[in-house]
């Protein structure tokens, strides 16, 4: 498996996230921002985490522009996988891969800490490891998480099984206790939690392992 | 020339920053504030000409989310 990880100016999750691609045997390349280009024969392209371009405007919506991101949307289009984390996930939201939008958190402050998800399908080149309605702990860090999406697009979401996450114990205001969502080819998934904090011991725990582990299987059927 | 855009949420969408500072409002005394929404002001110096079309595609393109984002532009 050929793994892209994008690197905007202000993305501070990229190395973590190229480390769980890693672990799922994959060869990982960092792509910078203005790069017009993925590189050749990628499987999956990373959005990762951070503050890209400081928040400014809005969350992700520079780094939604940048050059690289057409090519990220083009991959996406003709059926490639990408996983947006946290700000990556607002990316995605931007570039408009997935519906919805990630507003300010209800409670307006900045949430870090370990926070329950229920995996809310298996059916996903990134679920499918998980048991369905497995409860796992994965790390949020996050001040914009609420999930706000239009009501057909929610309709949307439930009728065709595309919440991948939802909260227990909702930390952000999220309609639905969304965490995580997928595209209508379920081969997108924007997501708050931070798997890729939570693939080893010494991180406190290890439920995100199989996010990745789900996607060595889909690759190697690949 | 210059233009402004004013960029608003739209109506029905929640806004817990004016939320929170209707509450403030509140606290400091000033009764009768019923709503508070906060929104954003973007000044543009732009080259003569621009036409009102091209700040409203600059809009559309990034200036506002129109999925919760309303906007307003003013030219001159």
């Amino acid at each position: 498996m050929k793994a892209a990880v994008i690197v905007f100016p202000g993305s501070n999750c990229d190395r973590d996230l190229a480390e769980g691609f890693r672990k799922a045997g994959a060869d990982v390349n960092m792509v910078w921002h203005k790069d017009t280009d993925l590189p050749e024969g990628i499987d999956i392209v990373g959005v990762p985490g951070g503050f890209s371009f400081g928040d400014y405007l809005r969350c992700g919506a520079i780094a939604a522009r940048s050059p690289i991101s057409q090519a990220v949307v083009a991959f996406a289009q003709k059926g490639g996988h990408v996983l947006g984390i946290c700000n990556g996930f607002q990316v995605l939201c931007e570039t408009g891969l997935l519906p919805g939008v990630l507003m300010r958190n209800a409670g307006l402050k900045f949430v870090c800490r370990q926070q329950v998800l229920r995996v809310e399908t298996q059916q996903s080149p990134f679920t499918q490891e998980f048991a369905q309605g497995a409860e796992i702990t994965i790390p949020i860090a996050h001040h914009d998480g609420n999930y706000s999406v239009a009501d057909e697009e929610m309709k949307q979401l439930q009728d065709q099984d595309r919440i991948a996450f939802r909260y227990i114990d909702n930390p952000n205001g999220s309609m639905g206790d969304i965490a995580g969502v997928l595209s209508e080819n379920r081969r997108v998934l924007g997501m708050m939690p931070h798997p890729e904090r939570a693939v080893e011991d010494p991180q406190g725990g290890t439920d995100g392992a199989k996010l990745f582990a789900s996607l060595t299987r889909i690759m190697t059927l690949a | 020339m210059k233009a402004r855009v004013h960029v608003m949420l739209k109506d029905g969408v929640l806004d817990p920053q004016g939320e929170a500072i209707r509450h403030a409002l509140g606290a400091l005394g000033f009764d009768g504030v019923d709503g508070v929404r906060q929104g954003k002001v973007i000044e543009l110096d732009l080259a003569d000409g621009t036409s009102r079309e091209t700040v409203e595609q600059m809009c559309e393109k990034l200036l506002a989310n129109t999925v919760i984002e309303s906007y307003a532009v003013e030219v001159g």
